[in-house]
């Protein structure tokens, strides 16, 4: 059954969250030892895990630039996490100093920290809202504002789509969002994919399983389809480090072990 | 930067190529450009500047921390990065070291610092969480108090744990009132069946929730009606927890659907169940039967309730019908008979699990034995009898409706069998009269819907060959029994009363089409011949509709014939006689009709002020009986036209079929004829063509006969007109409705009459 909506979400610290575990492979120590734990089960089980997390950071970075560059001064950042470095508002300002962002997140730790760092900033807002009540989060006074004006605005799905186990559910959610868009919107997305590691994708989805928030993998073909009635920036949705990256050289040989696929979408 | 560019250039770039790789390629150019030329020339001045300033390295490692390059991989690359830069008078180790330490340092810092911000988020949204929590249960408290619905809250093994100021009020007193009372003390000897059964799931964590109406005793005794929904609410894990009940008083709601189900379910008058509830019962008996259950009904009707009511008042019948609810009820109830009463002086005595025809039969002895006894009321003793119609089946083989319908008309039969008596349901019987009784429920409607309408019969002038007049024929086509003849509904409007608005409506329209022949055709157009009912004749108003009707139509009194049976008028002193007088009076004629056929007083016939007579069809159709003797048989026909003739009646034979009986009848005298030969029952418009053609002289022109009772025969006179003309004649419908056949009427009433041709069920 659903939580009606005025009943407090608990906060458990004695489960490991996967905001604070990705802020441990990245190197931060906002996290319990209870994140600490399974991240280090996970890193025993797959090492590349936080270079595959520092490259979906990084992702997120390019996939910034390139639409404040285009002219995007307002974001919707949803599943943001304890952004410690990097955080969208930075990026996007070296572009648009104006750039607006609103934060969303379910975790009630995730969210105070967000607004604890944030607080000075009038331009962004944290929101603690769930995406699968998308509704719920559209109607959010953050949210409206923020889509008010009818200006482009950028969602923002970075390694959040993933969390949502069924695919009919996941359609709607993005179909929604997309009702909601202005004209000239765009997605960005990142996604925990099946392509490149298939032999570690099992024991992963198990290791989330134990979290409030499991971790169901998905296709190239599934993740694309998440962009419909968007249109695909060039390269489309690749592996993470593939995007655009800053020198084409500077690209890992093998760009399959960074198993996250991402693109960005435009919406016309 | 600008101090020796040169000697550095490969260290340069090998430190910003490790900067970039990694971590470094999370951060925006913005950050890390600066960042890698500022880290690059603090190194750059702690190696080449005096004095040496080792603190120079140490800031560098804190600004890669300040910029989250915090992978410990990167200390050791940035170490031994360091090492290969030549260096002067041997700073390198010192160097290399206060890089590390400063490294080290601002992660520590770093990790502490976050940790804290950490921690603080956490307690934060605890707080937060707890504070929404204390809302939130402050307003569950304030649900739960101020509720105007009982809730009550109790563990798995039935301990009321928490009541509110509601159901403490539902029961009478406060919530402490209901400490230590366990929920199997709230029993109730008019619980729902099954309501306990549920809580037992309920609490055994097989069923989520259950709703029943539950009454209660309160404190003080009295009784209290809830509507009670029980939940269960369950642990983390999913194992029962607690069951929260919530309480509706719905006391007054109760009582009064109570009582309107009483007043819905029992008559005012006697006090017994009534014809709805009666039903209810029956219909519950029907739902889900044993496969060779029985049940049995009685219908009952009082004898001559009637007079009572009429004679004594309805106050008297009133009181009697009481009185026979109350020994019916005393007398059968203990049996374990339901009385009920269907209204008037109808009663019903239902018999659940019969255990046979004897017991029902005993069950209708007992009804009769009740009312043996006169009734007094005040100064009178009323003898009250009752007819009893008693059904006894197995439930798989009947409906309810079924069943009431047969049994009443089993009691029909007591009746007519003379009153005072049981009569016992005969399948037979009872497909006979049920047709009739579908014939009865249809008819009253019909008239409104307009579903009858008039056949025209030709009747010839034997030595002209002239239509000099046509018989008006009623038809009934019914939607659902198709196309009936006189003979399926005529006795029953009379039974009915029917008859009464059915004859007026018959007389209006054939007054009405014969004014419109005469006003087309003139001299041409033909009399019309319209059948008159024994009740028709003995009604009052009789005399006074015709002489309307014929106004209003404008039609000639002398073009309208009645046709009366024999049996219309019983002696000198009848008053339908000086109706009948008064008709002719007014230039109508008179026909007897189907003469020969009942016991005709030949003394009254001469007092009749009739001017033609019918001979009965079947004597005209016996002459070709081979089982009859042809030579008497026309010689009792032509004694009937002599008899006709000296009492100085025309004669009309019926039932004329083939053109030899026409020639032989115009030879012996007989005037007038009807039947096959001449032309069968037809719609208006085929009389109007047959006017407008001449019509010919049919026993002159008519083809030979083929046979005695032949199709060919029957069809004759329509084979020589075109096919098209032939349709408007009423079709076959009736055929395709077999399962209700209506029976013939009464033979000796036939009223509004059979036509003048053997069997209308024939063409049907």
């Amino acid at each position: 059954m659903a939580r009606p909506n005025w009943v407090p979400a608990g906060t458990d610290l004695d489960k490991p969250n996967a905001a604070r575990v990705y802020d441990y492979y990245l190197g931060g120590s906002h996290n319990f030892e209870v994140d600490r734990r399974m991240a280090r089960q996970a890193m025993e089980l797959w090492p590349d895990l936080p270079k595959i997390m520092r490259a979906n950071r990084a992702f997120l970075r390019r996939a910034t630039q390139y639409v404040a560059a285009d002219g995007i001064s307002r974001y919707l950042d949803i599943g943001s996490g304890i952004p410690t470095f990097g955080a969208v508002h930075e990026v996007a300002r070296e572009y648009r100093p104006d750039a607006r962002v609103v934060y969303v997140d379910l975790d009630p730790v995730a969210v105070a920290h967000s607004r604890l760092i944030l607080a000075d900033d009038d331009l962004c807002q944290v929101v603690d809202a769930d995406l699968r009540n998308t509704d719920d989060l559209l109607s959010r006074p953050e949210v409206e504002e923020l889509l008010a004006p009818g200006e482009p605005v950028a969602v923002i799905l970075n390694a959040v789509m993933h969390f949502v186990t069924d695919d009919d559910e996941s359609a709607k959610i993005l179909a929604r969002l997309r009702e909601a868009l202005p004209s000239g919107s765009a997605l960005i997305l990142s996604h925990a994919s099946l392509e490149g590691r298939p032999d570690q994708a099992g024991s992963h989805q198990d290791l989330y399983r134990a979290t409030p928030t499991p971790l169901t993998m998905r296709s190239r073909e599934q993740i694309t389809a998440m962009f419909e009635g968007f249109d695909l920036v060039e390269p489309g949705v690749v592996y993470l480090p593939e995007w655009r990256p800053d020198d084409a050289d500077t690209v890992d040989p093998h760009p399959e072990r960074m198993t996250g696929m991402a693109g960005v979408g435009r919406l016309s | 930067m600008t101090e020796a560019a040169a000697p550095d250039h490969g260290f340069r770039t090998a430190w910003a190529a490790m900067l970039r790789t990694g971590h470094g390629a999370a951060v925006r150019p913005g950050v890390l450009n600066p960042l890698i030329a500022r880290t690059a020339d603090l190194l750059h001045r702690a190696a080449e500047e005096h004095p040496f300033r080792p603190e120079l390295a140490g800031q560098v490692g804190a600004l890669l921390i300040d910029n989250h390059f915090t992978d410990p991989q990167l200390l050791s690359d940035a170490v031994q990065l360091i090492q290969t830069r030549p260096v002067p008078d041997g700073r390198g180790p010192a160097l290399s070291g206060a890089f590390a330490a400063g490294w080290a340092a601002a992660l520590r810092e770093r990790t502490l610092r976050e940790q804290e911000a950490i921690r603080l988020a956490a307690d934060t949204a605890r707080q937060e969480v707890e504070r929404a929590l204390r809302v939130s249960e402050a307003r569950f408290r304030a649900l739960f108090e101020s509720s105007a619905i009982g809730i009550g809250i109790g563990d798995t093994d039935g301990n009321i744990l928490a009541v509110n100021r509601a159901l403490g009020e539902i029961f009478g007193g406060g919530p402490e009132d209901m400490q230590g009372v366990r929920v199997n003390d709230l029993m109730h000897p008019e619980d729902t069946p099954g309501v306990w059964e549920a809580y037992e799931e309920l609490i055994g964590g097989t069923r989520e929730y259950f709703q029943f109406d539950k009454p209660y005793y309160r404190r003080d005794g009295e009784v209290v009606w809830t509507h009670l929904t029980v939940s269960l609410i369950r642990d983390d894990d999913g194992s029962p927890l607690y069951q929260v009940a919530m309480l509706e008083d719905v006391t007054d709601r109760y009582r009064l659907q109570e009582r309107l189900r009483h007043q819905a379910t029992h008559d005012p008058l006697t006090g017994l169940p009534n014809r709805a509830a009666f039903f209810e019962r029956l219909e519950r008996l029907f739902e889900s039967p044993e496969p060779d259950a029985r049940f049995g009904l009685c219908y009952v009707d009082l004898d001559g309730f009637k007079v009572v009511n009429d004679s004594l008042g309805h106050d008297m019948g009133d009181q009697l019908l009481t009185v026979v609810a109350r020994r019916l009820e005393s007398a059968l109830s203990p049996l374990g008979h339901m009385v009920a009463r269907l209204g008037g002086d109808e009663f019903v005595v239902l018999l659940e699990n019969c255990r046979g025809e004897q017991e029902a039969v005993a069950a209708a002895k007992t009804v009769l034995a009740a009312l043996t006894r006169p009734v007094v009321i005040g100064d009178h003793r009323l003898a009250v009898g009752a007819s009893v119609g008693v059904l006894e089946r197995r439930i798989s083989s009947t409906t309810p409706g079924a069943a009431v319908r047969a049994a009443d008309l089993t009691l029909y039969r007591a009746k007519e069998a003379g009153r005072g008596r049981w009569t016992l349901f005969d399948p037979k019987e009872n497909a006979r009269a049920v047709s009739r009784y579908a014939v009865s429920v249809r008819m009253p409607a019909a008239l409104d819907r307009g579903e009858f309408f008039i056949d025209y019969q030709p009747m010839i002038d034997l030595s002209s060959g002239a239509m000099t007049g046509v018989e008006a024929l009623v038809r009934w086509r019914d939607p659902q029994l198709g196309v009936l003849s006189p003979e399926e509904f005529v006795g029953v409007a009379e039974e009915t009363g029917l008859i009464m608005p059915l004859g007026r409506w018959v007389l209006e329209q054939a007054c009405e089409q014969a004014a419109d022949w005469v006003a087309r055709f003139g001299d041409r157009a033909p009399k019309v011949s319209v059948n008159l009912a024994v009740r028709q004749a003995r009604n009052a108003g009789l005399v006074g509709d015709i002489d309307r009707i014929l106004r209003s139509t404008g039609l000639d009194p002398s073009m309208l014939q009645l046709e009366i049976t024999e049996s219309t008028v019983v002696g000198p002193e009848d008053e339908a006689l000086k109706a009948l007088h008064a008709l002719v009076d007014m230039g109508v004629s008179l026909a007897v009709d189907d003469f020969g056929t009942g016991w005709s007083n030949l003394a009254y016939l001469r007092d009749l002020p009739v001017s033609n007579l019918k001979i009965a069809g079947s004597f005209v159709g016996d002459l070709h009986d081979p089982a009859k003797d042809t030579h008497l048989g026309w010689r009792i026909v032509s004694g009937l036209v002599s008899l006709a003739h000296t009492l100085g009646l025309s004669v009309t034979a019926e039932g004329v079929e083939s053109r030899a009986d026409a020639e032989r009848l115009r030879l012996m005298g007989c005037d007038l004829a009807q039947g096959w030969h001449f032309g069968r029952p037809v719609r208006p418009a085929e009389i109007a063509r047959r006017i407008a053609e001449g019509d010919p002289d049919r026993t002159a022109e008519l083809p030979a006969e083929t046979g005695p009772g032949g199709v060919e025969r029957r069809h004759a006179p329509l084979d020589a007109a075109p096919a098209a003309r032939q349709l408007p004649v009423p079709g076959p419908d009736f055929a395709d409705e077999p399962e209700i056949a209506p029976s013939a009427g009464p033979e000796s009433a036939p009223g509004i009459g059979p036509e003048s041709a053997p069997g209308t069920d024939r063409e049907a």
